[in-house]
């Protein structure tokens, strides 16, 4: 280790972080980094340095403090193509739209249903042959715990 | 200068009840895992008078009675959870200062054109949808009075609906307030010295805001004279005096000039986690969990600015400073983004539990003996970790049955998803 850079010592100089590169620019957290300034009107052969192989959770997740996984026990979204054991991708950051594939609490416990809003209450649909509908009445209360993204099943 | 405090409502208790809905309205506690105290505790079992601490077997019989619930700590949950918290909270202000696993400090500076008390209210709405959590938001212009806020939101003394905005509160109103809280509510002032008050005669705080600066040096301390001015609206505590939250062990340094590079901000981290462990086994305490942060100068708002905490939950509470320094770094790295001029770095150690099992001593006097150390992390490094350990860290069985009524780990492990019904 290099005793000079202790906290306190001076400054190391960018150049030690990035060998070869102009000194590194800046990105706001949670942006992917940028190693080295992009200069407005002509790509820089070092930007490549950014890329990265592409990332699933990138492509599934919108908000990353908001996503959580829920696994499916039951045939009754099949219609959905939501089958018993598949891993949902559920966001809580999004307002359910009528419609929406839901998590819902009913009686305490998790349940994924369509939910369709109804001028007196939500119907929380299923959608596979031999499975019944679950109605909510105007005073009951019902509470959607997140919105499904994605459904993910081995093939 | 505006800050606000945002505070977790029984936070452990919280994040259990996002994942099992049916705990909803029941009295619920956390256990430490340690030994089978209290160390959350639900509204509802607030209400029955039971005290955080209390050893679960003396509960037994109060339990059966009303149905409380006991949970093992689900250190991997709770940690998770805090730092989606704070992700959330941190897209409020670009300056955040994570002071516990539930709490974070926001600078409103340049939001006066806001309405503070929506601000906090969007907040509050934000924590409740994305992660079902409840907090509770303070506002005023000094840390120790966001505290208070605070703590006037969380007990419905002023504000509304979890949000208390001191700025909004006139100075008579706030004067007949303040005389209404006992003196000990104000961060830092611990039971002894709010005993050493009320034998003063201050007793509230509004009379401790009343008092004379000057006789509060001689006779009390510095620090106390720092909380006076900071009741009345003069800030200046910084995080680092900041008292010291007995639930954590903190420290954190700003640094002589700026660090730039990966490397010296792990050497800092680690000698903040060697005297944080040091004070930790010389309490004889144990952590569950590691906090790292690291800062650019907020004060410099010309450079680019970047700060980030990450809480680390370990598989196993611990005193062991390797075992602390390398959960440490770990998040260190996960947090690092090069390309900023650091001012600070800080370590806190989290959901401390007293070391109460019996320790097989084996390795006691080796300690601090490096080489060992050493050795044991490369053989474990060959075989596997666990392969070799300190005895201190006992044995599997006993560990498992200590937390025999954890949750399952919901967001950290693939065994332990929540499920939904598709019936």
């Amino acid at each position: 280790m290099n005793r000079n850079h202790v906290p306190g010592g001076p400054p190391l100089p960018a150049e030690r972080l990035f060998p070869g590169l102009p000194p590194p620019c800046i990105s706001l957290p949670g942006c992917p980094l940028l190693a080295c300034p992009v200069p407005a009107g002509f790509p820089s052969p070092a930007a490549d340095f950014v890329e990265e192989r592409l990332s699933l959770d990138e492509h599934l997740i919108e908000h990353r403090a908001a996503t959580f996984f829920v696994r499916v026990a039951g045939d009754s979204m099949t219609g959905f193509g939501i089958h018993d054991g598949d891993l949902l991708v559920v966001d809580r950051a999004s307002d359910p739209a009528d419609r929406s594939v839901v998590i819902a609490v009913v009686d305490g416990a998790f349940t994924v249903k369509q939910l369709c809003r109804i001028p007196d209450g939500a119907l929380l649909r299923s959608n596979a042959p031999g499975h019944g509908d679950i109605l909510v009445g105007p005073d009951q209360e019902l509470t959607v715990w997140g919105v499904v993204r994605w459904s993910i099943h081995a093939v | 200068m505006t800050i606000a405090l945002i505070d977790g409502n029984n936070f452990y208790v919280s994040c259990e009840r996002v994942f099992n809905p049916r705990l909803e309205g029941r009295p619920v506690v956390v256990l430490s895992n340690n030994d089978g105290c209290v160390v959350a505790r639900s509204a509802e079992v607030k209400a029955l008078g039971i005290k955080i601490g209390t050893p679960w077997f003396q509960l037994r019989d109060l339990a059966r009675q009303h149905g409380i619930v006991a949970q093992s700590s689900n250190y991997a949950l709770y940690a998770d959870m805090s730092n989606r918290l704070m992700a959330v909270l941190g897209q409020f202000s670009p300056d955040q200062e994570l002071y516990s696993i539930d709490e974070c400090f926001l600078g409103l500076a340049g939001f006066g054109h806001r309405d503070l008390v929506n601000y906090g209210q969007a907040m509050r709405r934000r924590v409740r949808q994305w992660l079902g959590l409840p907090v509770c938001v303070g506002i005023a212009a000094t840390k120790t009075l966001a505290k208070l806020a605070n703590h006037c939101a969380k007990k419905n003394l002023a504000g509304a609906d979890g949000v208390c905005d001191f700025g909004r509160i006139d100075a008579a109103e706030l004067s007949r307030l303040f005389s209404a809280i006992a003196v000990g509510e104000i961060w830092g002032v611990g039971s002894r010295l709010s005993r050493q008050l009320a034998e003063r005669g201050i007793a509230s705080v509004e009379a401790l805001r009343q008092a004379d600066a000057r006789i509060l040096r001689r006779e009390f301390s510095v620090v106390l004279e720092r909380t006076l001015a900071e009741l009345n609206g003069i800030s200046c505590v910084t995080l680092d005096e900041a008292a010291p939250n007995r639930q954590q062990i903190i420290s954190s340094r700003s640094f002589g000039s700026y660090v730039h590079a990966l490397e010296p901000l792990q050497e800092a981290v680690a000698s903040y986690i060697a005297i944080a462990a040091e004070k930790l086994r010389s309490r004889g305490l144990l952590a569950g969990m590691v906090q790292v942060t690291i800062r650019t100068n907020p004060h410099q708002a010309d450079s680019p600015q970047y700060q980030r905490g990450l809480t680390i939950p370990l598989s196993q509470a611990s005193d062991d400073t390797l075992r602390l320094t390398r959960a440490a770094l770990w998040g260190l790295k996960r947090i690092y983004r090069p390309g900023f001029a650091y001012q600070k770095a800080g370590v806190a150690l989290l959901n401390l539990s007293v070391a109460g099992t019996p320790q097989l001593d084996l390795f006691a006097q080796a300690r601090d003996n490096t080489r060992l150390m050493q050795t044991m992390d490369r053989i474990n490094g060959i075989w596997g970790r666990g392969t070799l350990r300190s005895a201190a860290e006992g044995v599997q069985q006993e560990w498992r049955m200590r937390r025999e009524r954890i949750s399952p780990g919901y967001t950290t492990c693939w065994a332990g998803l929540p499920v939904a019904r598709a019936g």
